[in-house]
């Protein structure tokens, strides 16, 4: 077993080289912000395989594994590269970052009114101290790890902030794309949506990996949703088969809010997602629907956490997960009511198809409820294919292969009618079909 | 077309068919009766291949070949069709695109070319008008959310896009009330011709009153004790299946 400091070292050097690449242009607050979170991670370390939120996710595979700090050059990657993973549709912006570092050149920039966006990349250098009110925020995750190693090695990202009564038309998109680089590098790249006011917007985060990357990602979203804001948010985690990505999001959520997130693994070879909403005032609602396809020897774990902070909050979460191969999929549901959060009412569903013998799936409702007066349902399912409506589609001249795919497809799918935004619902059920050809049988003819 | 010889089948180490002898030739409506748990739906399901049964003895030829042999989807391309007495809901899959599944899955059997989307559409609406099922229907899940009455009315619809050559309709009438069953019958008569065949499963003489058999078996014991025309099943609705089981016993 590494100890802590072996499995530190190679982060640790890594830190100093950035520390002394980027002395010259860093403002004090930001140094100290890097250096306070570093020394927390070094101290503490990866997670320990008997914490119980990483039970069943030890992160050895990732300790093992040395990352650079900095990408090679990323003007490799083209337009070609990343058509697929682009919405058809035009957006207010769509922002490509390549391995981690923010790339000009692919990207599309208009001017929106009541739109700002900031690319930390440059941002940084010549106008930090504007950042510094975004970025440093207290939250609940001083001790996790990879949020320490985020902020430490803060240097890319994006900003985005909408004004009062703001209501983009067209989606936003910000599109990670990790490339194959002789030696693999690790990237850290900071979201921070702040929405006013009776705003409302939809966004798209893609992680695409491209043939043969073997990268680590490390992304922080911070969420701020003003009174009656709303935000339908996609997330496309389809990195390469050999590729680590860890990511946090964490969305505080005012009155009459409204956060709806949809998450989609498709890709990586050992993925861990933490999704929080606090729901901090009076009719504050959030959805959490996700679809896992776990394959091969992929390792997916998706934790959850919504807190009830707040009367009349409602909360509705449904997950789905398909594991086949070997693969190794964790779901963790937390619901936490707080006392005064009477009349809360929260659901949440996770259905798991388990379609091999040496696919494994651990699920794990989480409800902590201090109120009364308040309404909650879990329920969570592992099964395996119908075998009647194998029998009846085949009955009907359906091949047992094809019957068995359209069924996955079909479990899938339901989660994406959950979209609202039909943009976003057409290009998730786009990049479904990449990973479940059958996934079409509700499509027009 | 279908020759069941001597069949015996087994469910659960339990023998449901002992020694079940039926002859069906192209053109025949053949009504099996029977008291309950006689065996009828065990019939049906072995013909069309639902697994759980083991069939111990005799055999099934269809056509000359052996049916027991194929699996339940080469079945359905030869042209078995099973009307199910409980259809499957199937959330996730809309109706249409099961029916054009099925219905290119047989073509590409028999090496025929695929049907265009805009004439199989036409095909099929014109199909769901003689089955008075609204339009609203192709887009909606497979009987998901569907009453009893509409789920029957679907599996006769999809028996009518594709045209098998024997159709097994297992207690199709059940739950049914008389308008539905009136359709049901409609569509059932639509499809009789000298090349196709029918067994029709059922418990009660009802479905009979509109489609007309032009043979009636008694299945009792998981044989067929007795046989007739159509004469037989209102016999049997008159009398009961108690003396037919005295008789076989004598």
């Amino acid at each position: 077993m590494t100890s802590v400091a072996e499995a530190v070292r190679p982060y640790a050097e890594n830190f100093e080289s950035m520390q002394a690449a980027l002395a010259a242009c860093t403002p004090d607050w930001l140094a100290i912000l890097r250096h306070a979170a570093f020394a927390r991670f070094a101290e503490q370390g990866f997670p320990s395989p008997r914490a119980e939120n990483w039970k069943y996710t030890p992160t050895r595979p990732l300790e093992k594994r040395a990352f650079s700090f900095n990408a090679e050059s990323s003007t490799a990657v083209g337009t070609k590269d990343i058509e697929g993973a682009l919405l058809r549709a035009s957006t207010a912006c769509t922002l490509v970052f390549v391995n981690g570092c923010y790339s000009a050149s692919l990207s599309r920039q208009s001017t929106v009114t009541g739109l700002r966006i900031t690319v930390l990349d440059d941002a940084l250098q010549h106008q930090a101290s504007q950042l510094e009110q975004s970025l440093v925020t207290s939250d609940n995750w001083e001790h996790d790890p990879f949020t320490l190693l985020n902020t430490a090695f803060l240097q890319h990202g994006v900003t985005i902030e909408l004004d009062a009564g703001t209501t983009l038309t067209a989606p936003l998109q910000l599109l990670f794309v990790s490339s194959k680089q002789s030696k693999p590098c690790a990237s850290h790249p900071r979201i921070v949506l702040r929405m006013g006011k009776h705003s409302a917007a939809t966004l798209v985060e893609t992680w695409q990996g491209l043939d043969g990357a073997d990268n680590f990602a490390n992304s922080y979203t911070q969420i701020e949703l003003a009174q009656a804001a709303q935000l339908e948010h996609l997330r496309v985690q389809r990195e390469a088969a050999q590729e680590f990505h860890v990511s946090r999001v964490m969305a505080h959520q005012q009155a009459n809010s409204r956060y709806a997130s949809h998450t989609l693994n498709i890709g990586g070879r050992w993925v861990r997602t933490d999704l929080h909403s606090r729901l901090e005032a009076p009719d504050a609602e959030t959805q959490f629907n996700g679809l896992y396809i776990v394959d091969n020897h992929q390792h997916v774990d998706n934790h959850t956490r919504i807190d009830h902070a707040a009367p009349d909050t409602r909360s509705d979460e449904l997950y789905r997960g398909i594991v086949a191969g070997n693969g190794h999929a964790v779901f963790n549901g937390k619901v936490v009511v707080a006392e005064h959060a009477v009349h809360a009412d929260a659901a949440q569903v996770n259905n798991n198809l388990l379609l091999s013998r040496n696919a494994e799936i651990d699920t794990k409702p989480e409800l902590e409820i201090y109120a009364d007066d308040v309404k909650c349902s879990h329920g969570a399912t592992v099964g395996q294919l119908d075998e009647q409506a194998l029998f009846y589609l085949r009955s009907r001249g359906l091949g047992e292969d094809e019957a068995r795919s359209l069924l996955t497809g079909a479990f899938a799918l339901s989660v994406l009618d959950r979209i609202v935004s039909p943009v976003l619902r057409d290009f998730a059920r786009a990049q479904i079909r990449l990973a479940l050809p059958g996934a079409v049988a509700m499509e027009a003819v | 077309m279908l020759v069941i010889e001597n069949l015996h089948a087994k469910v659960e180490g339990r023998e449901i068919l002992k020694g079940l002898n039926l002859t069906v030739n192209a053109g025949e409506v053949h009504a099996v009766m029977g008291p309950n748990g006689s065996g009828k739906s065990t019939l049906a399901h072995i013909l069309a291949g639902r697994a759980g049964y083991e069939v111990t003895a005799g055999r099934v030829t269809y056509d000359g070949k052996d049916l027991l042999a194929m699996d339940p989807e080469t079945r359905a391309r030869e042209g078995v069709f099973l009307a199910f007495q409980y259809p499957v809901e199937i959330p996730g899959v809309n109706n249409v695109y099961l029916l054009k599944a099925a219905y290119n899955a047989v073509r590409k059997y028999r090496g025929e070319e695929e049907l265009d989307a805009v004439d199989f559409l036409g095909m099929v609406k014109e199909r769901m008008k003689f089955m008075e099922i609204d339009q609203s229907f192709l887009s909606r899940a497979v009987n998901e959310g569907f009453s009893g009455g509409e789920k029957k009315r679907n599996e006769i619809l999809q028996m009518l896009v594709l045209e098998p050559r024997l159709a097994l309709l297992d207690e199709t009438d059940s739950g049914l009330d008389i308008d539905a069953l009136k359709i049901v019958a409609k569509g059932i008569n639509q499809l009789r011709n000298p090349e196709r065949a029918m067994i029709m499963v059922t418990h009660y003489q009802r479905l009979l009153d509109y489609v007309e058999p032009d043979f009636v078996h008694v299945l009792a014991g998981g044989r067929i004790i007795k046989s007739g025309d159509r004469h037989l099943a209102l016999e049997l609705e008159k009398r009961g299946y108690d003396w037919v089981l005295a008789e076989a016993a004598a």
